[in-house]
């Protein structure tokens, strides 16, 4: 009993003293995996800037000036406001001036010119249009605004006098859930028919398999468009926009389903497996304990890297204009101003939405690139 | 050996459908195992030795039902009078005997989760058995650790944090941890470097004077059993050749096949001259074996008889059985003493 007793407390000492540093071998795989993840340069800056653009996303209508339908009275195809600096004797206080509309004589181009003794200081945390927070609560607070005798158009605005900025910014809502919620169902179906097809094997496997080759032989765009083309036009936004999403997965799941089953087959017969089961682990305790956790990482990768696809192919649909429609907007929609030639070269402003959706493609596959690379933390 | 066996395995036979096309047509069958026959006593060491591909691990895996054997019956004594048939019992009895024999695996790489602690690695078994849990398990897995040569104080360390011999330690840890009476060792030295190999085969046959263990031994050369077993059997696509005393299989043996396994065995003697017998030839293919004794295709002393006759297994000697037609009038050259 004594001796017992010792080594209970000299176990409690050496545990305490050992796990006390946080030298690699204590380090869980998780660990390990956001170690090796912060090493990679391009998935550091990929990951703060996804974020931002989701919490950009997230309170939208916070950071727009106006809402996303408001017609700025005598701003048609206006250009980017320019920010001043140095006002009333606070050299950081930022200000724009008023902008006068004339016409040219020949093209009735709009033509917008600043009228230098009229400045507006740009106000923060200003009162404007209410709107709801994720429908629970009715708000009226901007981040910026300015006086109501002139607009502040930091994009510019489209051609029915909208404000670009905001639109942008209440865009990325459509657009950057798109991806989710297209992975999101992607993953579900995914692991139901890959996790079945591996775990079944036979020919169950076989026939799914088979399955798959074919959507994947299925060219992509075409398909979307087949699919969206069956989406009634009178639909809501909301409805729309679920079927979109719809869409977006029934192509996405074949690659996770692949993934699930690759996985499920090459860790099902792993040594470590082997010794649950001879140790009396049933087979749900296996997947659950065993072999989810040990390829939960590489899903992670492949979902990551599946977004961008499901971003791009709603950008592609809104854009020829099968996808997301007014009043539903995404920044495919935003981009439909930019179909004529005129417009890209005398409103090069209205190409900023794009800017947003490689930016945003670009920091998610660093980020899966990132990932892939910190998800086998012991493969060298 | 007066005492019963604690474990006999009878008539013992896994085959392996081979399926073919979309429909998985069963258009043949791999004999992986095919008819082995074997005893071990309580405390005993059999090794059982063969190249790859002999079905040797597929044995290993059929007595501890991590496969389904096709048929025989594998007698297992849980208890000095409990007996069961291992080959019959359904899955949930199964699992209630798990605590009484369990493995050690050849890869340490892959035999132990990455994603879990040594705690967690080497207190599954005594959690699965509900026979520990909490401070108690903890307590367990520390002396277990301490058993198998490695430091308690590491208990929440990963696998990664581990030497390849310090995970097989780990993996024997894990095999020892509901106290079993019998352990099949899968080639548990074959993926270590020599020296590690002297370590963990003196761990073994350190615990089993201490716990009284029935050890299987698999491995794929002579030289790694004949420290540690008392009887060694020798396999050759799904069936036993020959199986003896240890001693008498390495000094008189009654097989060809074990004759060029022995020619195999290093000698520390520089002095003393071998003749290495060089088999010509690759293992024949269990899904479609030769005619007559497998091994003739092999054998330097194959006759017309061999090529036609299927040899049984018969005891030559003593204790020594041997499935060789000519195996009273062959003269074969033992181990060199």
């Amino acid at each position: 009993m004594a001796q017992a007793e010792t080594v209970r407390s000299s176990l409690a000492e050496s545990l305490a003293s050992e796990t006390a540093g946080d030298s690699i071998e204590y380090l869980s795989r998780g660990k390990l995996i956001r170690r090796r993840f912060w090493r990679h340069r391009l998935a550091r800056l990929g990951l703060p800037v996804l974020v931002a653009l989701y919490l950009m996303a997230i309170f939208a209508d916070f950071i727009a000036p106006y809402p996303a339908h408001t017609r700025l009275k005598g701003f048609k195809d206006a250009p980017p406001s320019v920010i001043h600096f140095g006002m009333d004797g606070n050299p950081f206080q930022p200000y724009i001036y008023a902008r006068e509309r004339s016409f040219h004589p020949k093209t009735f181009r709009e033509i917008y010119t600043e009228e230098e003794d009229e400045k507006y200081p740009i106000h923060f945390f200003v009162r404007g249009e209410p709107y709801w927070i994720m429908g629970l609560f009715k708000l009226d607070l901007h981040l910026f605004g300015v006086d109501e005798d002139t607009n502040i158009t930091l994009f510019g605005t489209d051609s029915v006098s909208r404000d670009l900025f905001s639109r942008t910014v209440i865009a990325a809502r459509v657009s950057l859930f798109v991806g989710l919620g297209g992975v999101a169902i992607s993953f579900v179906l995914g692991c139901l028919i890959g996790g079945v097809s591996g775990y079944f094997g036979g020919i169950i496997d076989e026939v799914i398999q088979r399955i798959i080759d074919l959507l994947i032989a299925i060219p992509t765009l075409p398909l979307f468009m087949a699919l969206s083309a069956a989406i009634p036009r009178e639909w809501p936004v909301a409805h729309t926009y679920f079927a979109i999403t719809m869409v977006l997965s029934i192509v996405g799941w074949t690659g996770l389903a692949r993934v699930v089953r690759g996985k499920l087959l090459s860790l099902r017969d792993l040594d470590f497996v082997v010794a649950s089961r001879l140790a009396g682990g049933s087979d749900l305790y296996i997947i659950w304990r065993h072999l989810l956790p040990n390829f939960a990482s590489h899903l992670i990768v492949t979902m990551t890297l599946a977004i961008p696809g499901m971003i791009l192919g709603e950008t592609a649909l809104s854009f020829i204009g099968l996808g997301m429609q007014e009043p539903g907007i995404s920044w495919g929609v935003l981009l439909e101003d930019t179909k004529n030639f005129g417009a890209l070269v005398h409103q090069p402003w209205k190409l900023i939405p794009a800017l947003f959706i490689i930016v945003t493609i670009l920091m998610f596959n660093f980020v899966g690139d990132g990932l892939r690379d910190a998800a086998d933390p012991y493969s060298l | 050996m007066t005492a019963p066996p604690i474990l006999k395995v009878e008539g013992l036979k896994k085959y392996f459908p081979v399926e073919k096309g979309f429909l998985r047509r069963v258009v043949g069958q791999v004999k992986a195992v095919d008819g082995v026959s074997l005893e071990i006593g309580a405390g005993e060491t059999l090794g059982l030795v063969g190249e790859s591909g002999s079905g040797k691990t597929t044995v290993g895996r059929c007595i501890l039902r991590a496969l389904d054997p096709t048929e025989g019956s594998i007698q297992f004594q849980i208890d000095d009078d409990v007996s069961v048939d291992m080959a019959r019992i359904n899955r949930r009895e199964l699992r209630a005997l798990r605590r009484y024999a369990n493995m050690i695996f050849q890869d340490p790489y892959y035999s132990l989760d990455p994603r879990w602690t040594v705690l967690d690695i080497v207190g599954e078994p005594l959690k699965l058995a509900k026979l520990a849990d909490g401070a108690e398990l903890e307590e367990r897995v520390a002396r277990l650790m301490e058993v198998v040569g490695l430091e308690a104080k590491h208990l929440r360390r990963y696998p990664h944090a581990f030497s390849g011999g310090q995970r097989q330690r780990i993996g024997v840890a894990r095999a020892l941890a509901t106290n079993p009476r019998l352990i099949i060792a899968d080639e548990p030295v074959s993926a270590l470097d020599v020296s590690t190999q002297a370590q963990i085969l003196n761990l073994l046959s350190d615990l089993q004077g201490e716990f009284g263990l029935a050890y299987l031994f698999i491995a794929h050369d002579l030289s790694v059993v004949e420290h540690i077993s008392d009887r060694v059997a020798v396999m050759y696509v799904g069936k036993l050749v020959e199986i003896a005393p240890k001693d008498q299989l390495f000094f008189f043996p009654k097989h060809p096949y074990t004759e060029a396994l022995l020619s195999a065995v290093p000698t520390p003697d520089p002095d003393v001259e071998k003749k290495r017998i060089i088999l010509p030839g690759e293992i024949a293919n269990p899904a479609d074996p030769p005619a007559g004794c497998y091994f003739h295709p092999r054998c330097q002393y194959a006759q017309a008889r061999c090529r036609e006759e299927e040899p049984a297994l018969r005891e030559v000697s003593p204790g020594q059985w041997a499935s060789c037609h000519f195996a009273d009038e062959l003269a074969l050259v033992g181990a060199p003493r």
